[in-house]
């Protein structure tokens, strides 16, 4: 038995050794697509370009728009005499935000002239809403901290007491500076695992029935069981070579935190390529060709898996049905689990509702592939 | 003398994918030590009834002993005593020579000194002595083939099916090829070989000619001849009819049977 199950992990290592194009999935891919995306899937926004149109010309005028030059979060592309300049901007996407004071700005601030003359007005391209929406609450922050400002000079002035309102002091906990790498790099681990891990396993006998050693194996003693972790095994060694490839460019190129235990994130890993593995094996009992395994996979699985994992889309703003079909998805539990782990530091006694769930996943899969892989037809 | 006891006893074998009938009540028994022929167009059944034999699939009905063990109670028990070589020459190409050998001896449980006496064998038998250390997929037809067939030896199996052996392999590594299977033969293994050319055939102690997945006629090719010619009075009758008058009167006798059968 164990022989045989050596035997057969043998030949897939001398297969892997000899094939440079899946070391290349192997080694090559995983740090590329990780620098790749850990630069690029940001949602942080700065330098967004805007531009002014200062129809006062008050110091008070003056001193709103410094804030917006001065924020690390705009940048100034233009400055406008009259408000209708700013529309083409936007059409043209040269700027996100038009920022209007109007005239009689000062003047209003100081209790003079029409009232209507103490609101400026933000425009917004709101082609790309979630990135707009960031830049306007940037936008709505400054103009608040000027708003605040008045009000403290005012109350110096009257020489009153404290002014009245409520003063919150918020506070980011695990990623304090909000930087949304340190959120999606975690996460890029565990979309990259599942792509290689279950796309090579999905190869692994699907390419042996194309090519008709399948069938000479099925003529050999080789039990269905070994057959399956004989071909599960090496491909969960190049899991972990990955997560440990993948953990270490987080940690030492991007310096994600890493608060937790790294013996527990290669635990939930094993777990978690129990499904994957798992999942390729099962694709690959329901395919007859590679090129069929690799559609079934991309198409049916891994997309929909990554749509609604929680990777990119919160799953709390789903629709209660979609949040349902969420719950069989592995990936969502890993995701959780890697980034409790890389951020908060979160241990077992927290995690292991996750775990469960991906356990009975992997074994469940992994149960339906050993059933659909008959010896005999 | 006594007779050869038999290695495979077939009885009623049917084998039906959904409505078709891709083996239809076949009976027939192979000797020990005997090379039996199944000479059949594309698609006659001969790989169906090979693959039921060999324990990769279920007949649907009736029975086949092989080696003395029932294909459809132990197809596991069976797969340990038989040897099995399709037209596809199952090597890994990714892997050498010596590799392809390792790995199959591995599965057989070979190690050792039996795994290095059968690894000789079947580099000998190949041909491929210095060649160890060559990927397979550089190897030639012939050799591929030959490759093949000593992998599937490596356990020395008491009986050896072999689907369409020949197929993309120049004529003369057909000949060494049948060569060999005449000294495996002649060694005491039972060979029961598919094949569609009917220069093989001849080669074989018997054949079985297979038509709509029926068997339309049996025994050794001489007999075959000689039923035509009682039958059919030839120009000379000094010459036996060829194998190609047999298979094609054969074929279209049954064909008429079918045809009449169906319009009854």
């Amino acid at each position: 038995m164990i022989g045989r199950v050596l035997t057969l992990m043998w030949k897939e290592f001398l297969e892997l050794r000899q094939d440079p194009r899946l070391a290349g999935i192997i080694l090559v891919a995983p740090v590329l697509q990780l620098t790749m995306l850990g630069y690029a899937a940001t949602t942080d926004v700065h330098d967004v370009p805007i531009v002014v149109v200062d129809g006062d010309r008050s110091p008070q005028s003056r001193e709103l728009l410094e804030r917006f030059t001065a924020s690390p979060y705009f940048e100034v592309v233009d400055e406008f005499l009259r408000p209708d300049e700013v529309d083409p901007s936007l059409a043209s996407g040269r700027a996100w935000l038009g920022v209007i004071v109007p005239l009689g700005f000062g003047d209003a601030l100081q209790g003079q002239g029409p009232a209507s003359a103490r609101a400026i007005q933000v425009l917004a391209d709101g082609t790309d809403s979630n990135s707009s929406g960031v830049a306007l609450a940037y936008a709505s922050g400054l103009v608040s901290e000027f708003n605040a400002a008045l009000v403290a000079e005012q109350v110096l002035v009257g020489g009153g007491g404290a002014p009245g309102g409520i003063n919150g002091s918020v506070r980011v906990w695990y990623n304090p500076e909000l930087v949304s790498k340190d959120f999606m790099v975690p996460g890029v681990l565990a979309l990259l695992l599942l792509l290689i891990t279950s796309n090579m396993s999905s190869m692994a006998i699907v390419r042996e029935r194309e090519l008709g050693t399948l069938e000479q194996l099925h003529v050999t003693p080789l039990g269905r069981l070994e057959l399956i972790l004989g071909k599960l095994l090496p491909y969960a060694v190049v899991g972990f070579v990955d997560v440990l490839l993948v953990m270490a460019v987080a940690v030492f190129w991007f310096e994600v935190p890493l608060l937790g235990s790294p013996v527990l994130l290669l635990a939930a890993s094993a777990v978690y390529l129990l499904c994957t593995l798992g999942l390729g094996l099962f694709i690959s009992t329901i395919s007859s060709t590679q090129q069929q395994a690799m559609m079934t996979s991309t198409f049916f699985f891994l997309v929909p898996m990554i749509y609604l994992s929680g990777f990119i889309f919160p799953i709390e703003n789903m629709p209660i049905v979609i949040q349902w079909v969420t719950t069989i998805i592995p990936l969502r539990y890993y995701l959780v689990i890697v980034r409790a782990i890389f951020l908060k530091g979160v241990g077992f006694h927290l995690l292991w509702p996750q775990f469960a769930a991906m356990g009975a996943w992997g074994v469940t899969v992994l149960a339906l592939a050993a059933l659909r892989s008959h010896k005999t037809e | 003398m006594t007779p050869a006891p038999i290695a495979i006893r077939v009885e009623h074998l049917t084998r039906r994918f959904g409505a078709f009938t891709a083996v239809d009540d076949v009976s027939f028994d192979v000797k020990r030590g005997e090379v039996f022929g199944f000479l059949g167009s594309n698609g006659a059944g001969k790989s169906t009834t090979i693959r039921m034999l060999c324990g990769l699939l279920r007949p649907t009905s009736g029975q086949a002993d092989v080696g003395g063990i029932d294909v459809s109670l132990d197809p596991e028990g069976v797969k340990r005593r038989i040897g099995y070589m399709s037209q596809r020459f199952s090597l890994y190409e990714l892997l050498t020579v010596d590799q392809n050998i390792r790995f199959y001896g591995g599965l057989y449980g070979l190690s050792g000194d039996r795994l290095a006496r059968r690894r000789r064998f079947a580099l000998e038998m190949a041909g491929l002595v210095g060649r160890e250390d060559v990927l397979s997929r550089t190897l030639s037809g012939g050799w591929r083939q030959r490759l093949a067939l000593g992998c599937a030896l490596l356990h020395e199996p008491p009986i050896l099916f072999l689907d369409e052996p020949t197929g993309g392999v120049d004529p003369v590594s057909r000949r060494d090829f049948w060569r060999l299977i005449d000294d495996l033969a002649q060694a005491g293994t039972t060979v029961l070989v598919t094949t569609h050319y009917l220069d093989e055939a001849e080669r074989c102690d018997r054949v079985a000619i297979i038509h709509g997945g029926r068997i339309a006629a049996m025994g050794p090719t001489r007999e075959l001849k000689q039923a035509l010619a009682a039958r059919e009075p030839q120009d000379d009758p000094d010459v036996l009819p060829t194998l190609e008058d047999v298979f094609i009167d054969v074929v279209t006798r049954a064909a008429t049977v079918t045809t009449s059968g169906s319009a009854a």
